[in-house]
């Protein structure tokens, strides 16, 4: 009985980071073939049919390439930069709930690591935290002044969004009163998705996420015009590419997270109760994870959509928007959703 | 503050909505969304080849007749090439024209492609072709003799067409 739990575990632990260390590479290539589109352009088309195998050639690539460090940086943080990036990385995926549970031969498997942790989202907001420690040893380690730079404005930008992330999702924890991702979906099931209770969270939530993934319009730690790279300047091979897939991985674990807490997770609307399917019934739980996938990866889309919009903004404008603006907007939203608890669930 | 008063910067000129930025972005996110479904005039280079017109200057040949080249070796080519890229060593022959080149070289690397050449050819004998894919791996690989120079007049018709409209 123990062997057989055990063996569930491993086993979704391994389809867990390898589903995700996949989608992470097919996110570069969806990445540039949007761009493409969005330019006009036709994209990565050589690798297989339109392109598909990219990302197994990309990954081949850097894993042929030479390792160099640069001769005064710190070998030791240099190179637990990158696994510090991808550990933190996968470490989020663990508390995210792709779907409720199914019934194997007797077996309740819960749809996630450990998606009933009740203290989930302080989990993911401390790790977001210590994400930041890999970027900016990435960036102080390399012993250069382009990454050193990069490196602190990434520290900068995410300890100032950090406040106004974690500010914007009180609201969603007011409405449901858990800090248990399962318990704020199931709160949100049939169609009382937070999005339509907390627009003002949710857009909130949206800009801090951008900030704190990197992502354009907030991307000053990779302004490639004035960094040369960033904090990964001095970086190559599968180093590199560690950090570099360490960040589309927190692209996804960011929308997976904001489809939990504003999209209704794996919530399907209607079509259970139509074909009258079981909980716990395989068909169903392929449904909820193919409803979250779905919810997830459009974010993702909206992500890149973004990046390939909107200009960079200026470090001041940066920093403006961050304290004067999102803060205060984050504050009072959490007095309105306390006025409107007060007057509408009492 | 009176409204009358001139906008003194840009959070004066503009409105509230285009001061919270968000309408705005939406507007240029709405128009990359639309860029995405529009065509691409991407060429796949390797398999779609572009074919260029007669009127194109691609890399100068001599024309090949049945018989041989045309050419005289009068030398003229090699007096006009401003880039001296053209050599030419003139031998007798027993044919009708008398004189042939014994050797005839192009320096591609210090071509230009201007089309003097054809131009001063009192016999149409060099033109330019319609091949724009030259690849060396060394300088001597550039200096292409008469094995390559020499192309069949079949190959070269449309030149010598768009050629005679203007003489």
């Amino acid at each position: 009985m123990e062997w057989t739990k055990l063996l569930i575990w491993v086993a979704k632990g391994a389809i867990l980071v390898n589903a995700m260390l996949v989608s992470a590479a097919y996110m570069v290539l969806a990445e540039r073939k949007i761009a493409a589109w969005m330019q006009n352009r036709v994209g990565p088309n050589r690798v297989g049919p339109w392109g598909l195998f990219q990302s197994f050639a990309d990954v081949i690539k850097l894993n042929l390439k030479e390792d160099i460090v640069p001769a005064a940086a710190h070998y030791q943080f240099h190179a637990l930069a990158p696994i510090i990036a991808i550990g933190v990385a996968i470490t989020l995926y663990a508390v995210i709930p792709f779907g409720d549970y199914v019934i194997i031969g007797g077996h309740t498997i819960q749809l996630g690591m450990a998606p009933n942790m009740n203290i989930a989202l302080l989990v993911i907001l401390a790790m977001t935290s210590v994400a930041v420690y890999g970027i900016t040893l990435a960036g102080w380690s390399s012993n250069s002044k382009y990454s050193l730079l990069g490196g602190l404005r990434s520290a900068a930008q995410m300890i100032s969004y950090e406040l106004s992330m974690g500010l914007s999702v009180v609201g969603v924890l007011m409405l449901s009163s858990s800090l248990n991702l399962s318990t704020i979906i199931r709160s949100q099931a049939d169609l009382q998705w937070n999005l339509f209770y907390q627009p003002i969270g949710f857009l909130l939530f949206f800009i801090s996420s951008l900030a704190e993934l990197n992502r354009a319009p907030f991307d000053l730690p990779e302004a490639e015009p004035e960094l040369v790279g960033g904090y990964h300047t001095e970086y190559t091979g599968m180093k590199f590419g560690t950090l570099y897939l360490a960040e589309y991985a927190n692209i996804l674990s960011a929308s997976a997270l904001m489809t939990a807490l504003f999209l209704g997770g794996w919530d399907v609307p209607f079509l259970p109760k139509l074909l009258g399917l079981q909980p716990g019934s395989i068909e169903l739980a392929l449904l909820q994870v193919g409803s979250f996938l779905t919810k997830s990866f459009a974010l993702v889309f909206v992500v890149i959509w973004v990046r390939w919009s909107l200009p960079r903004f200026r470090y001041d404008q940066l920093m403006t928007l961050g304290w004067k603006i999102l803060l205060p907007i984050a504050m009072a939203n959490i007095a309105l959703t306390g006025i409107g608890i007060l007057l509408f669930k009492h | 503050m009176s409204a009358q008063k001139a906008p003194t910067n840009e959070m004066q000129r503009l409105t509230f909505w285009e001061r919270i930025y968000l309408p705005e972005i939406a507007r240029g996110m709405g128009l990359t969304f639309k860029q995405m479904f529009k065509p691409t005039f991407t060429r796949q280079y390797p398999e779609e080849r572009w074919e260029p017109e007669g009127s194109y200057r691609g890399r100068p040949v001599l024309v090949m007749e049945e018989d041989g080249e045309r050419c005289v070796a009068c030398g003229l080519c090699s007096r006009v090439c401003p880039a001296l890229a053209i050599e030419v060593r003139a031998g007798e022959t027993t044919k009708e024209k008398e004189r042939f080149p014994e050797l005839f070289e192009i320096n591609m690397l210090r071509c230009i492609y201007c089309g003097f050449c054809e131009e001063v050819c009192p016999e149409e004998a060099i033109v330019m072709s319609k091949d724009y894919e030259l690849v060396f791996s060394s300088q001597a690989e550039g200096v292409f003799g008469k094995d390559k120079l020499l192309v069949p007049v079949a190959q070269l018709q449309e030149r010598l067409e768009f050629l005679r409209q203007y003489r």
